[in-house]
């Protein structure tokens, strides 16, 4: 287990650093000067030229990736000039509502997605069946802003049960801010449940069709038992990954959903450095981003050896 | 292989593929019989008839000038399935090339499959709004960013057949026989990834037409001039509060086609994955 | 053998499957007795329809496709009661399950859940059943252990099933199936998975179980060696149909039907010796006959060496041929 772990450590470690150098070197392709896009308009020709000097950014590409890198394992993402301060800050600003929002959005979309999975394999081929995985392959062909304006307009603007949109005052209370997420975070949900459905689905039916089954049916347990203790517990480790799969690909559906919503998240700020070209916090929010799905991913290896026996020895 | 009717007949058995299948040709007769269909010129501006709800004439309604919103989803179909067509072909042929190349040399599998790994751990949208970014916004870079999201996917799946391929026996037996590499990869493993490829290829169509949308929506992706389903939604989503509908049309269109797609995709899937084939 | 009423009395037993291209019988026309205390052998090829009974009589046809179409499992239990299996309530099945019924399985190495010690699934047995609590099931299930001779039962009721041997995977198996006292047991290949040496282990095992608790055992099998080794009595399958049945002795002795005989002649121990002295082993020409070909007559026809065109004509029933020993061959007086 131990010398598992480390040997996956060891490649989530190369996984980063080629991360690392994608998001450098794609940056460096992008038109305009680093140091003249820092500087803003104002600039003169003096001025980016010390600049450039400072940030070593007349030195070779290499060397310059090198010292940046040096920087990011440090933990220092860089400075915004936009924003007139460090990026870590202002990602750590913007956390609260992005970390609800997906941690809601999961949960809605596991407590969904899993029962309606088992029930699907369950009754295999049935009607519950083809209504349920028809209705997982819609809420994965619905665009997630589309169905976040159509939520706004229809609860909160014509009921008026819900917020229309942003994260409330910022000294509002915590209760009040989470208020601000149920629409989103129902939409993020819903959009993401499909995954869900289909692997556990998929699972099931594996497990399902095992001799250890029959083994637990000859028995004389209930159904139920067997479904929910043989055969779920065996299904644990695919469901586990995807689980883990989708929360990492939450942090990409928040981008587009707290847009929708006006939520002060990390997702409306990397849509605002993109559209004013503030690199740095683009660059901090990948690296970020991508060591929180190395993390799951890890978090994921270790729940499996809780799930399953052979892993563990 | 198999006669294209059988083909067709076992697609179709469940009657949901066959209807996501008429669906989707129904939508790509759409995209090309569309200036012959549009019963209005998409941009042509009539401020005296500006948010009309839906109505006999205008049966999806006008927009905030007064455009007809059925001419513009049709016209828009064109963009929003050309690009999502577009990105499919790049990413499976750069994607076929890097999988083939990595299952069947292993000197290239770790090096590719490392990159591969780092691409996926961004999540979709995220590195194509990045792409985006740097390679300024233009139809044709919503198309290069979405395929390079993309390619990984299918490298994945085609690395993976490559390497049952390279295996099985007929292989190993043309390696004897001194048939040579490249024809061996050519031939043998290129007919056995194509089904793989095509289930995923229908179903990165419909990731495609999403992720397209939600990056025009974003406002990086499409330029708003260009009609595409997205950039619909985008440029009226001020108005959502008075004509709601210029938003309603726009992203049925987008499910519609994500659905058929995905719809045949699976059915694909059933039909070509031998393993599943024998659950059902 | 007991004079009581029989253990397990299946008649005219016929299973029917649902399928994409229609209605399959894979059994039709089992006829089987199993006595308190005595083990019979249910022969026949693989696609005979033995492991179809089985689990017909355990409830477990894979639903909703498979069903008894017709005839009756009839069941004695330990109450007294007659009940037939082919038509008891869901619930009332589940209570005979694994409690007076159980079953063992061909393959011990995918018949245990990997991610349960084998203690807790016999334990949870134990519970549903003898409604013992969580303690006293789990000191059930280690007395089961140390039953089935597995050393230091206490620590290894802790293992998990990747622990531990097919051998020993097949103990634990057995121990499960034992734990709630069964009067009829199961056994479907328990042995065919298995070394040669640890068959003969298992199989002494299950006669001493048999012995000491009284049960009946249906032991299912296709190789003939082992039923000579453990069966009071055996019937044939061959295509859905049982073809003869009868004591073992009878059976080895003389046996009434062409397919019986040539199973027997298969065995290498009965290989005899050829022109050339060198012993030649006998197999049955052809394979068994899809059960979807539907044709008149015996359904072994094609295959017989002795088939005349009355065998062709009409089906044939079962016949007595001696006290106890029937076939289903209309030209057995001249065999």
């Amino acid at each position: 287990m131990a010398s598992r772990l480390a040997k996956r450590l060891g490649g989530l470690v190369i996984v980063m650093f080629i991360v690392a150098a994608i998001v450098f070197f794609l940056t460096r392709l992008a038109p305009g000067d680093p140091a003249a896009l820092m500087l803003g308009d104002q600039a003169t020709a003096d001025d980016i030229a010390r600049l450039r000097t400072t940030y070593g950014l007349d030195r070779p590409l290499f060397i310059q990736f090198g010292l940046w890198l040096a920087e990011v394992v440090k933990g220092n993402l860089g400075h915004s000039i936009f924003l007139q301060r460090p990026v870590t800050q202002a990602l750590l600003e913007r956390a609260e509502p992005t970390f609800f929002l997906a941690l809601f959005a999961l949960a809605f979309a596991t407590l969904i997605g899993i029962p309606c999975g088992i029930a699907s394999a369950v009754w295999r081929g049935r009607l519950v069946d083809q209504i349920l995985s028809a209705i997982a392959m819609l809420s994965a062909s619905i665009p997630s802003f589309w169905l976040g304006l159509l939520f706004i307009q229809f609860f909160a603007v014509r009921l008026g049960w819900l917020p229309v949109a942003g994260y409330g005052d910022p000294g509002a209370p915590l209760a009040e801010r989470l208020a601000h997420l149920i629409l989103p975070a129902t939409v993020l949900g819903i959009v993401n449940s499909a995954l869900i459905v289909r692997f556990t689905r998929a699972s099931m039916l594996d497990v399902l069709g095992e001799d250890f089954i029959r083994t637990a049916r000859a028995k004389g347990i209930s159904e139920r038992r067997v479904v929910l203790r043989h055969a779920f517990g065996n299904a644990l480790v695919p469901i586990v990954t995807v689980v883990g799969l989708t929360g990492a690909l939450l942090i990409g559906g928040a981008i587009v959903t707290e847009t929708v919503f006006g939520l002060p998240g990390i997702g409306n700020l990397i849509v605002s450095s993109v559209l004013r070209r503030d690199y740095p916090v683009i660059q901090g929010a990948l690296i970020v981003v991508a060591g929180i799905y190395v993390i799951i991913n890890i978090a994921v290896d270790l729940i499996y050896a809780l799930v399953d026996p052979r892993v563990r020895t | 292989m198999l006669g294209f009717g059988l083909f067709l007949r076992r697609l179709f058995r469940r009657r949901i593929v066959l209807i996501g299948a008429l669906i989707l040709l129904v939508l790509i007769v759409v995209a090309l019989a569309a200036p012959w269909i549009s019963p209005f010129d998409p941009n042509a501006v009539r401020v005296a008839r500006r948010l009309r709800p839906p109505s006999a004439v205008n049966w999806f309604g006008t927009d905030e000038y007064g455009r007809d919103v059925l001419s513009r989803i049709i016209y828009g179909s064109r963009a929003s399935l050309g690009i999502g067509a577009s990105v499919v072909m790049m990413s499976v042929a750069c994607g076929t090339l890097l999988g083939i190349l990595a299952g069947y040399f292993r000197r290239l599998d770790g090096p590719i499959m490392r990159v591969i790994d780092a691409f996926m751990a961004l999540p979709d949208i995220l590195l194509a709004i990045f792409l985006v970014a740097v390679l300024g916004a233009s139809a044709t870079n919503v198309v290069l960013a979405l395929a390079i999201v993309y390619t990984p996917r299918v490298a994945r799946v085609v690395r993976a057949s490559t390497l049952v391929v390279r295996e099985l026996p007929f292989v190993e037996a043309a390696r004897a026989l001194g048939v040579s590499t490249w024809r061996i990869m050519s031939v043998h493993v290129l007919l056995n990834v194509t089904s793989p490829v095509l289930v995923q290829a229908t179903f990165i169509f419909a990731y495609a037409v999403l992720a397209e949308a939600g990056l025009s929506f974003l406002g990086a992706g499409v330029p708003q001039e260009v009609p595409t389903w997205g950039t619909m939604i985008a440029a009226s989503q001020s108005f959502s509060d008075q004509a709601i509908w210029l938003v309603v049309f726009p992203g049925l269109a987008i499910v519609l086609a994500a659905l058929s797609l995905q719809l045949v995709g699976d059915g694909l899937r059933d039909m070509l994955d031998p393993k599943l084939r024998k659950s059902l | 053998m007991t004079d009581t009423s029989p253990l397990l009395d299946i008649a005219d037993l016929k299973v029917a499957f649902d399928t994409e291209t229609g209605t399959v019988t894979p059994i039709l026309g089992v006829n089987l007795k199993v006595h308190a205390g005595e083990t019979v052998a249910l022969v026949g090829e693989s696609g005979s329809g033995k492991s179809v009974t089985s689990l017909a009589v355990m409830g477990l046809l894979p639903r909703p496709a498979g069903r008894v179409a017709e005839g009756r499992i009839l069941f004695r239990r330990r109450s007294g009661d007659s009940v037939d299996l082919a038509t008891l309530p869901r619930e009332a099945m589940q209570q005979l399950r694994g409690g007076e019924i159980a079953m063992i399985f061909q393959e011990p190495m995918t018949s245990l859940n990997p991610v349960l010690s084998v203690g807790e699934q016999i334990a949870e047995a134990v519970r549903q059943h003898m409604k013992l609590d969580r303690r006293a099931a789990q000191k059930r299930a280690i007395e089961m252990l140390e039953l089935v001779e597995i050393p230091a039962a206490a620590s290894r009721a802790l293992e998990y099933p990747h622990e531990m041997s097919g051998g020993m995977r097949q103990r634990v198996m057995i121990a499960l199936a034992m734990s709630c006292n069964p009067s009829l047991l199961i056994a479907d290949e328990p042995t065919t998975a298995l070394d040669v040496t640890v068959q003969a282990q298992i199989l002494a095992l299950i006669d001493r179980l048999r012995h000491d608790t009284g049960m009946g055992v249906l032991f299912i099998t296709h190789n003939l060696g082992v039923v000579a080794e453990v069966a009071d009595r055996v019937t044939v399958m061959y295509a859905g149909q049982v073809v003869e049945a009868g004591p073992v002795r009878a059976l080895f002795r003389g046996a009434r039907h062409p397919y019986t005989r040539g199973l027997m002649d298969c065995l290498p121990a009965r290989a005899h010796r050829g022109a050339d002295g060198r012993r030649v082993v006998k197999a049955i020409p052809g394979t068994v006959a899809s059960a979807l070909a539907i044709h008149d007559g015996c359904r072994f026809g094609p295959r017989c060496e002795h088939a005349a065109d009355a065998c062709r004509a009409a089906p044939p029933g079962l016949e007595f041929a001696e006290p106890e020993h029937l076939t289903r061959c209309i030209r057995w007086r001249s065999l």
